[in-house]
């Protein structure tokens, strides 16, 4: 159990910074998830923590401890891989006891703390297999039992459920929160997907360019993004974008392009924007089709999908793609215009410039 | 669908047939030499043999003992085999330790002095017999088996590291971050991970090595010189062939006591010979 405090990381690999000046305090205990498009700077940070990579400038602590020049080994961490990594020719019981050997731990310790572990992920059976006769779900239990067995202070995880097929997936992610809950021991973990980010993290780190855009519990970076890349980022689908003028009528912002009109309420306007700005509307907070009315956003439909729990409408607002979440048994035809209302508590409004949120 | 398959693959399977075959007969031919009487060998042909290949009587197994036990190819056979094992054996390790350096740990000057050992694959052997026997000479190594032990590996380790490097350069990245995530210092992790893992280029480079140096004449030739004591078979062979070169019983038996040996090595391990040539090649 330990805190680990990232202060002012900065990774180049020659000329190329790939993560940027990263500071963040990781509570002990908590489950953290650095999420991101690919080549945001995720898994090399990940990797800093590990000690896999050396840290340019800034320094890592793990507890009270500056690790910056400790050794993996000697870091008190252990390391889920996204292949699993796992030993081929050693089978599951030693791949799980390769570490508590090399740490010259007692017999019948490993094979306590092997047996425990392996009855927590339910492969107490395969003990004897080796990985090549395990299924990719059993594999990357075995590789999370490799780390559980160490009883590390940190539990890295490096996109560990990309290579299962989708229904692994959710099973498997359930299974991590479960342990999670179980042992509370710090994690960090790295994925591209939102979904699993959302649905693991206690808190939530938004990178990109090895810049951290946010850094906050999900729902936060879902009601509260800080700038536009994370408020398209999180959540599925994605926000739609709309560029907009903005004027203030009385005391209400009001923000205008070809085919809509958006009248903030009041309690929302007391801000200062710009003339020209960014509209975000989440596709769940579009409903319609509905009347024609000042209010209204004409959108012209060119395809949708129905999903069963929602039907989705794929089309232009204002000359930009959108994608409308409705309600599934809504009637809409296709290349017909209809108009739909938006929730004007949600809406966000972002500097064009900046990217940054404004409202 | 199957036909057309077949009828495709003619050619391929022709082709096969034919070097099998002009492998196979001359063998076959030695093989009954070898087991038939001088006079036999001297009235008719091998092949007269082959209508009546299981009737009794005609064979016996007198040429092998003449060469074995008057000729000295026992000796020799043991010579060989103290020759080939510890070359063999030797070159390997050395090599798979220079593969996994090459391949995974992080030193400068590690593609240009790669390069080097791999380049020096071009170099004829015969062009190094002379700079390098006076310093055998000098040093008393000449005629000696750890000078012969080092001469092969000398040659065979441009190969053999290029093999073994190309097959640990494709051990996943991640397998080396995790032991050492699990406390393994590079030494431990060679032996304990990548050598295990690394069994059938191993393997592979072990046959090939040991072929090459068990039927190789001209290098024990130079550095070993003549005297029977140390001699191995191929270099008693080619004597035999001067001395007796009339005596096609003895000559036949000579050669098949020869290739016993790599016939065995090959069929025992001829799935990991496959599988080293493609070493590498095919993304498993």
């Amino acid at each position: 159990m330990a805190e680990v405090t990232l202060t002012d990381i900065t990774k180049r690999f020659g000329d190329f910074t790939a993560v940027d000046d990263v500071s963040m305090v990781i509570e002990d205990g908590k489950f953290t998830v650095l999420v991101g498009p690919s080549g945001c700077g995720k898994t090399t940070t990940l990797r800093m923590v590990a000690g896999l990579e050396d840290i340019t400038e800034g320094a890592i602590q793990i507890g009270e401890r500056v690790v910056n020049n400790i050794p993996p080994k000697d870091r008190d961490i252990a390391m889920v891989f996204q292949n699993y990594a796992l030993y081929p020719h050693m089978d599951v019981f030693n791949n799980m006891a390769f570490g508590l050997k090399l740490r010259k731990t007692p017999k019948k310790e490993i094979q306590e703390r092997v047996q425990e572990a392996a009855e927590l992920l339910s492969i107490e059976d395969k003990l004897k297999s080796k990985p090549r006769e395990l299924s990719g779900g059993q594999r990357q239990r075995v590789a999370v039992g490799r780390a559980i067995v160490r009883n590390p202070k940190v539990f890295l995880f490096d996109e560990p459920l990309s290579n299962l097929d989708a229904k692994l997936r959710v099973q498997m992610r359930t299974e991590l929160e479960e342990l999670h809950k179980k042992l509370q021991t710090t994690t960090i973990y790295v994925t591209h997907d939102q979904v699993e980010a959302m649905t693991l993290g206690d808190q939530i780190a938004v990178m990109k360019d090895g810049v951290i855009q946010q850094y906050a519990p999900p729902q936060t970076t879902y009601d509260h993004p800080t700038n536009q890349f994370v408020a398209g980022f999180i959540g599925s689908p994605g926000m739609n974008f709309l560029p907009a003028d903005a004027r203030k009528e009385g005391g209400q912002t009001v923000l205008s392009g070809d085919g809509f009109n958006i009248r903030l309420p009041e309690s929302r306007s007391g801000v200062d924007i710009p003339s020209r700005v960014i509209v975000g509307v989440r596709p769940e907070d579009l409903d319609g089709p509905m009347q024609e009315s000042t209010d209204a956003l004409l959108m012209t439909v060119s395809v949708k999908e129905q999903l069963g729990h929602s039907l989705l409408v794929y089309g232009t607002i204002a000359g930009s793609q959108v994608v409308a979440s409705l309600d599934p048994h809504r009637q809409v035809e296709l290349d017909t215009e209809i108009y739909l209302s938006v929730n004007l508590n949600t809406v966000h409004v972002f500097d064009p410039e900046s990217l940054t949120t404004l409202i | 669908m199957r036909l057309k398959r077949f009828l495709a693959r003619i050619p391929l399977h022709t082709t096969i047939l034919v070097f099998a075959l002009m492998w196979l007969i001359p063998t076959l031919g030695l093989l009954l030499t070898s087991v038939r009487s001088p006079s036999n060998i001297a009235s008719s042909g091998w092949w007269t043999v082959l209508p009546k290949l299981f009737s009794g009587g005609q064979y016996s197994l007198e040429n092998y003992v003449g060469v074995i036990q008057q000729q000295g190819l026992g000796k020799s056979f043991l010579n060989s085999l103290f020759i080939s094992v510890p070359a063999t054996a030797i070159s390997t390790f050395v090599a798979s330790f220079a593969a996994f350096g090459f391949a995974w740990m992080k030193f400068t000057g590690r593609r240009v002095s790669f390069m080097l050992i791999v380049g020096a694959m071009i170099v004829p052997l015969q062009m190094t017999f002379i700079p390098i026997l006076p310093i055998y000479n000098k040093l008393g190594m000449a005629g000696t088996f750890p000078g012969i032990w080092l001469a092969h590996t000398a040659y065979g380790l441009p190969m053999a590291t290029y093999l073994i490097q190309n097959f640990m350069a494709g051990i996943p990245k991640d397998l080396f971050d995790s032991a050492a995530i699990d406390g393994a210092s590079p030494l431990r992790t060679f032996w304990r991970i990548v050598m295990p893992i690394s069994v059938p280029a191993l393997a592979s480079v072990f046959i090939f090595q040991f072929l090459w140096i068990w039927n190789d004449l001209l290098v024990a030739l130079i550095y070993l010189g003549g005297r029977p004591s140390v001699a191995p078979l191929t270099l008693s062979i080619s004597n035999l062939m001067t001395n007796m070169g009339e005596d096609w019983e003895l000559l036949t038996a000579a050669a098949f006591v020869s290739m016993a040996l790599p016939l065995i090595v090959f069929f025992s391990l001829q799935r990991y010979f496959v599988r080293g040539i493609l070493a590498g090649s095919v993304k498993g």
